[in-house]
């Protein structure tokens, strides 16, 4: 087959150009908070957060008001809700998360069973469809994705100092508690607005796997999300054209291409890939 | 001799008109921080109780105490990281927390996660974010700040390495160099010299007494009782209270030692010059070495 219609035959269809740019989209956006999510140890919340807006999804379908919506605000108040409870309560955080997490998806089952007939697009966020997504929903993603872009990128600087040393961020003055709970925000955003592409049970590869692959490769802040950045774009755009071929889900398809990139990292990489380990201890062995 | 009548409380006449200023020298009076009568703890631990404490500007001052004495609680309520059960805290002329960008403050090495990815040349420009502010990026001469504090620490080879690659001793100097390329009045150091090897505790008492001659006041935690008797001006033993403050030489008593670390303390007769141990296997001492009980508990 001629390459360069392998590349370009997908493309001439409506729905992979949409799907395309969505996936982008999602792996941009959930690399660069990724970054935060994998150095803070948030992965359990980014979970979690992802099943609590199932909930806010059912709500917004019965009450016929926009699905992203009533995700965003049950997600957004789950993060923040565990990011009180974390600093407030003397449970341990990973407790008072998995109890958060399963109650509120509990009750977005509950309230589902509730709706009479098969609901379609429902079960579709649970596993995610973007080569469904439709020019609205694209136009939505591609705004918050932006927001969530443009913020992050402007106090960088400021979510690094207080993410690395929170205690000496703010001692010199930076309002670590208030950009904690803006990045949990953030990560609700950014969780809703994945949902569509990859659904709600994979949304936290997409945030964890290309981050994490990065840390494994550079040792530097910026670098790391540039690098789990281009990871995600990588991921993105091979795991749609085997969605494409194959005929696989494509949500499915785009984690299981960061999930190889990050095996190989883990076995190759420079920093702690298990071939140079062994490699530096080879000259020393003794035969 | 009771030598706690060596104490300075000139707490009562701290300054009520202090403000903190923008500029880089500090020009009000008075005593760099001020305690009076401050309890702290955390939920329903109490961990300081009715602790007062001045500290004059230029100061060295080394608190020591054993674990859990409240060592790192006194340097997060002058940081502002935590508040007093009850008690006022005055610091640089405010509040805690209202001259934030005028002190550095140095968490312990436990505290740090060093596999993060950062650079030493990233970690040491965190020291001048607070006085970017918001969303401004670092220019020529927030570089040149970083590279001449980590000249100051012997660390300008380093600049591109990662944390996490660097030994113990390298890891304080990285974090030192941070404090100092913040530029503060105040340095707030949670066990600087603790795990270092001795040469590195030595550059680094070097630099903190440098700083403290150029008017800096430096506040440092530590374990190691030969180095605050050696190299700080003053001490001030912690032990869930205040048990003494005033000149190293003079409050490094053995009676006070013992009564700060409970009674463990171990004095060794050296060639003239008294060393003082904190020792955590009393019972393993060699003949020969006295072993400090208080009678009075």
């Amino acid at each position: 087959m001629d390459p360069i219609a392998f590349l370009v035959d997908p493309m001439s269809y409506g729905f992979m150009q949409r799907g395309l740019i969505a996936a982008l989209i999602v792996g941009v956006v959930c690399a660069v908070m990724g970054t935060f999510v994998v150095l803070k140890g948030l992965a359990f919340i980014g979970d979690a957060v992802s099943h609590a807006a199932f909930p806010g999804l059912v709500i917004a379908y019965i009450i016929g008001a926009p699905l992203y919506i009533g995700g965003a605000v049950a997600a957004v108040a789950t993060a923040l809700a565990i990011g009180l409870v974390t600093r407030r309560s003397r449970l341990r955080f990973d407790t008072s998360v998995g109890v958060l997490f399963a109650g509120t998806f509990a009750f977005g089952v509950m309230l589902f069973s509730t709706i009479e007939g098969y609901v379609a697009d429902l079960l579709g966020y649970l596993l995610g469809n973007v080569l469904g997504i439709g020019v609205g929903d694209l136009i939505q993603v591609a705004i918050l994705g932006a927001v969530v872009l443009a913020i992050v990128l402007a106090i960088r600087k400021e979510l690094l100092f207080a993410t690395f040393d929170p205690l000496g961020a703010a001692a010199s003055g930076l309002p670590v508690a208030r950009l904690e709970y803006l990045l949990l925000a953030l990560l609700g955003v950014t969780i809703v607005v994945s949902i569509q592409a990859v659904g709600i049970i994979m949304v936290v590869a997409m945030l964890v796997t290309p981050a994490a692959t990065a840390q494994l490769l550079v040792i530097r802040f910026g670098r790391m999300m540039a690098v789990g950045v281009a990871l995600a774009a990588v991921s993105a755009v091979l795991g749609l054209y085997l969605s494409f071929y194959l005929n696989l889900a494509s949500g499915a398809s785009i984690v299981l291409v960061e999930t190889v990139l990050f095996v190989i990292a883990l076995v190759v990489g420079p920093k702690t890939g298990l071939l140079s380990r062994a490699a530096r201890r080879a000259p020393l062995a003794p035969s | 001799m009771n030598l706690r009548d060596f104490m300075v409380d000139r707490t009562a006449s701290a300054p009520a008109d202090g403000h903190a200023t923008e500029s880089l020298v500090r020009t009000t009076d008075g005593p760099s921080v001020a305690l009076h009568g401050v309890t702290a703890g955390y939920g329903r631990r109490t961990a300081l109780t009715d602790v007062d404490l001045t500290v004059e500007q230029g100061s060295l001052l080394a608190v020591i105490g054993p674990n859990g004495a409240g060592k790192s609680t006194l340097l997060k309520l002058i940081a502002g990281l935590i508040r007093p059960l009850s008690g006022q805290i005055t610091v640089l002329g405010g509040p805690p927390g209202s001259a934030a960008r005028s002190i550095a403050y140095l968490p312990q090495a436990e505290a740090v996660d060093w596999e993060f990815p950062v650079t030493v040349r990233e970690v040491v420009t965190m020291g001048r974010y607070a006085r970017l502010g918001f969303g401004r990026q670092p220019g020529p001469t927030d570089r040149e700040r970083v590279l001449a504090a980590l000249e100051t620490v012997g660390m300008a080879d380093a600049v591109d390495r990662q944390i996490g690659a660097l030994s113990g001793g390298q890891r304080r100097r990285v974090f030192l160099a941070r404090a100092i390329a913040a530029d503060p009045e105040l340095y707030l150091l949670d066990e600087p010299v603790t795990g270092v090897d001795a040469r590195t505790q030595e550059d680094l008492m070097d630099v903190l007494e440098a700083e403290a001659r150029a008017g800096k006041t430096v506040v440092a935690t530590t374990h190691d009782l030969i180095c605050a008797a050696q190299r700080f001006h003053q001490a001030a033993l912690l032990n869930g209270r205040l048990i003494a403050q005033g000149s190293a030489e003079l409050v490094l008593d053995e009676k006070l030692l013992s009564e700060t670390y409970g009674g463990h303390v171990l004095v060794l007769p050296g060639g003239g010059e008294r060393m003082v141990l904190d020792d955590a296997h009393h019972h393993d001492e060699a003949p020969g070495e006295r072993h400090y009980h208080d009678e009075s508990r």
